[in-house]
């Protein structure tokens, strides 16, 4: 990349503390196995699963909990061995209840017979290889959790020629990719190939954030330069949204609606890319996953390896608890985590990390009159070239035809905006709501128009 | 567990710069050139800095505390703008007409439009409109001041300046105008249908010293465009403002003075420009949001600015380009809005999405 390339690019995004400092150098450990697991049946985007276990049924590691027929979801697993206790709702990391399956952990960490790796995938075609991915109930583990079959399978009018691997963890506080990488590099490769031979890409584009050297040294150690390449990224926050990175690394846009494949890409998380080769080695299905737990409040931060279902709570416990009464506890990072309101929460496929913060990091305080300044720093910030306080100002008021003006649509979500604003305004919130309350006005005025209609046919009889 | 937790939307953090930061490092940006001020015009500086603070201030507390809203003081933004108004004063002007231009600004510009971030205007502009309309006479004439001697007296800051040849043809057309600023004695030089008369040989780059570091000749704030300057880097490099609009600004006055036939070097250093464009021209409430907007606003303030001094008697033409141009912000928000990304320009999205 040119100089001048440098500078004509937009600079656009936030410069957020770290914070990764707590728990970087923590190497992964697994957790002790909890007495009870509670596993949701759906932990990805799409179809919901129905449960395959009765109560009393005896299950072990990888033992098959709920599937689908269709084809945007992705089966769930036993992450212990042990019996089905349950199958209840219980509250989940997204704030809604949700049907579970408790299981009782016999300690045995017995793993399922049936449970063998698929193959070779040098000697497999794509089709087999994106079902043994589906059976392996792997989803983007980013935090999104797609269906990682799904991403596989472009259509096929657009080839695909570029995988990236996404090791940009721009999240504050999070490490579970960077341990990946440092500890697990060749599995994390291997997944990246794996990837690669499904969608026919004949370019792998290694991605990470120039605050990881450890990363970048142990991945770059075992990249021939060739097939594979490695690219340092400017650490900004959100380098790592799926269409940011790919602008970054390859100079290229997503049209606006579109997806990576439309631009010839897919892009794949570390830690995906990582369960994916772990498949293909062992047959134990996504059961576990790297979750940094961390936060100033949180006594010893780690990353830890956590099988699926086992509780916020217990994992914070893991950690030594709290030495100081936390005032947020998140799901993902601070930037666009979810707050939860009970630890009992279960970990899940899209746990990237357990986040605490004191209640004076938290700064929950928002103006009650919303003021803009209108200093531009959102607009200067926007990775998606918006106007963010228009955006929040019309949305505050209810302005749907100017939301649509100006692109709300194509809003990620990543919250630099409201990040940056000087005067605390709740930019990205505002946003959130305008696009909820735009597309309730749709689906109203398409109601209306059929309710219409059905009245004037109910006349003319 | 029985902690109570808070539950909100992400993002869970925020930056740890607020309004108040920014407007103190405005105002920080501005500590030098105020200083010096009163080192080189003495305590009427001081005065005209003290009332026109309290007038702005006052104005500010007055609305909200009638209006029953919490008072926002504490934001630091009418003490900029305070200052910023006494920086466009001159120090002889009695201090009640300061105070007046102070309660002008944040009442009328300012409050009147819904309190900060509402105002279409630059408060402390037009504050300064108002008194320069109402006591023409104080911004006019009175710059009578010798530069070796200084104001009332005492000698101003020694930069080796007196009895060179320069300074010397400078002294006599101060005196020869009954005081002029730099502005008015040049527009005299180029435009000899002028009325009044000024030294043989007199020419732009004599003032080229007493511009950047001691001009006693004009408003508070015009003192040392050195300063000023200084003033805007910082703001600049501390990315509190963008560079477009002051850069462009001065750059599209320079040029199309060269263009003109004058000298560019003497009108960017000279008048309020300087001050104008780093400071009253970024002002965020009154200039447009995005930096194609920012880049726009440069181009038409040089080009308000440059008609004005060149056809007009009024020699207040940063302040009212600055205006004009703030009615603008509006409009040019409209249309310089960023290109999204994955669209084109116009609007369109890039090729077909599925």
């Amino acid at each position: 990349m040119g100089l001048m390339a440098d500078i004509r690019r937009r600079r656009a995004g936030v410069h957020p503390p770290s914070r990764k400092e707590l728990a970087a150098e923590k190497p992964l450990r697994p957790m002790s196995p909890p007495e009870r697991v509670v596993i949701p049946l759906q932990q990805h985007i799409g179809a919901p699963n129905r449960p395959v276990v009765k109560v009393g049924q005896e299950v072990f590691v990888g033992t098959l909990l709920g599937e689908s027929d269709s084809f945007v979801s992705a089966p769930v697993h036993s992450s212990v061995s042990g019996k089905v206790a349950r199958i209840d709702v219980h509250l989940t990391p997204q704030g809604t209840d949700a049907l579970c399956v408790f299981l009782d952990n016999d300690g045995r960490s017995e793993k399922d017979p049936s449970a063998a790796p698929p193959g070779d995938w040098r000697e497999m075609g794509a089709d087999e290889i994106r079902e043994a991915v589906r059976r392996s109930g792997t989803v983007g583990l980013g935090g999104a959790a797609f269906p990682t079959h799904v991403k596989l399978s472009p259509p096929s009018g657009y080839p695909i020629d570029t995988v990236i691997l996404n090791g940009a963890e721009c999240e504050p506080f999070l490490n579970s990719d960077y341990r990946l990488m440092v500890e697990e590099p060749r599995a994390v490769l291997e997944g990246l190939r794996i990837i690669m031979k499904a969608v026919g890409a004949s370019r792998g584009v290694v991605a990470v954030e120039d605050n990881k050297p450890l990363a970048l040294e142990a991945l770059g150690g075992l990249i021939d330069g060739e097939e594979l390449k490695l690219r340092k990224l400017p650490t900004r926050y959100p380098q790592g949204a799926e269409k940011v990175l790919i602008k970054t690394v390859l100079g290229k846009e997503v049209p606006s609606g579109g997806l990576p494949m439309h631009v010839g890409v897919v892009v794949s998380n570390v830690g995906t890319a990582h369960a994916v080769s772990r498949y293909f080695e062992t047959g134990v299905p996504l059961v576990e996953r790297v979750v940094t737990v961390t936060g100033t409040p949180v006594r010893e931060p780690a990353n830890l390896l956590v099988p699926l279902g086992a509780s916020f709570a217990a994992a914070i416990e893991e950690c030594g608890g709290f030495a100081a009464p936390p005032g947020k506890v998140l799901m993902g990072g601070p930037m666009m985590g979810l707050a939860q309101y009970d630890l009992e929460v279960p970990v899940v496929k899209a746990t990237s990390g357990i986040v605490a913060l004191t209640p004076e990091e938290a700064d929950y305080e928002i103006p009650s009159e919303p003021v803009c300044i209108r200093c531009g720093r959102c607009v200067d910030s926007c990775p998606m070239g918006l106007v963010p306080t228009s955006l929040a100002s019309f949305s505050h008021f209810g302005r749907l035809a100017e939301l649509e003006r100006l692109y709300i649509d194509d809003c990620i979500e990543c919250g630099c905006c409201a990040y940056i604003c000087p005067t605390r305004n709740p930019l990205v919130q505002l946003i959130k709501l305008g696009k909820r309350e735009r597309a309730a006005a749709k689906r109203r005025e398409k109601a209306a128009r059929r309710s219409t209609t059905g009245e004037e046919g109910g006349g003319g009889a | 567990m029985e902690h109570k937790l808070i539950v909100s939307t992400s993002p869970h953090i925020r930056s740890a710069e607020d309004t108040r930061s920014i407007m103190c490092k405005v105002i920080a940006a501005l500590i030098p050139v105020t200083a010096y001020a009163v080192a080189v015009f003495g305590l009427s500086a001081v005065w005209v800095l003290a009332a026109s603070i309290a007038g702005a201030m006052l104005g500010e507390l007055a609305v909200q505390k009638g209006r029953g809203l919490p008072v926002s003081l504490r934001d630091c933004s009418a003490l900029l703008t305070g200052l910023l108004l006494a920086l466009t004063l001159p120090a002889h002007l009695p201090w009640w007409i300061a105070l007046v231009g102070g309660l002008t600004a944040t009442v009328l510009a300012k409050q009147l439009f819904g309190g900060l971030g509402h105002n279409i205007f630059n408060p402390a502009l037009v504050g300064r409109a108002v008194i320069v309309v109402s006591w023409a006479s104080y911004f006019t004439a009175g710059y009578a001041v010798n530069l070796s001697a200084g104001v009332s007296g005492r000698p101003v800051v020694d930069l080796g300046l007196a009895n060179t040849a320069a300074h010397n043809l400078v002294q006599r057309a101060v005196d020869a105008v009954n005081g002029a600023t730099p502005l008015a004695a040049m527009k005299v030089v180029y435009d000899p249908a002028g009325a009044l008369a000024v030294p043989q040989g007199l020419k732009a780059s004599d003032y080229y010293r007493p511009l950047l570091f001691a001009n006693p000749w004009g408003c508070m704030g015009e003192v040392s465009a050195l300063l000023l300057i200084l003033g805007g880097v910082y703001l600049i490099a501390s990315r509190v403002i963008d560079w477009r609009t002051p850069v462009i600004y001065v750059g599209t006055v320079a040029a199309l003075t060269a263009a003109a036939g004058r000298d560019p070097l003497f009108y960017a250093l000279a008048g309020g420009l300087l001050l104008g464009a780093f400071f009253m021209a970024t002002d965020y409430v009154t200039s447009p949001l995005t930096r194609r907007g920012k880049a726009v606003f440069g181009v038409g303030l040089g080009l308000t600015t440059f008609l004005l001094r060149f056809w007009s008697n009024n020699p207040e033409s940063v302040m009212f380009s600055i205006l004009f141009m703030n009615a603008l912000v509006p409009l040019i928000d409209r249309y310089m809005v960023p290109r999204p990304y994955g669209r084109e320009r116009k609007g369109k999205a890039e090729g077909a999405a599925g």
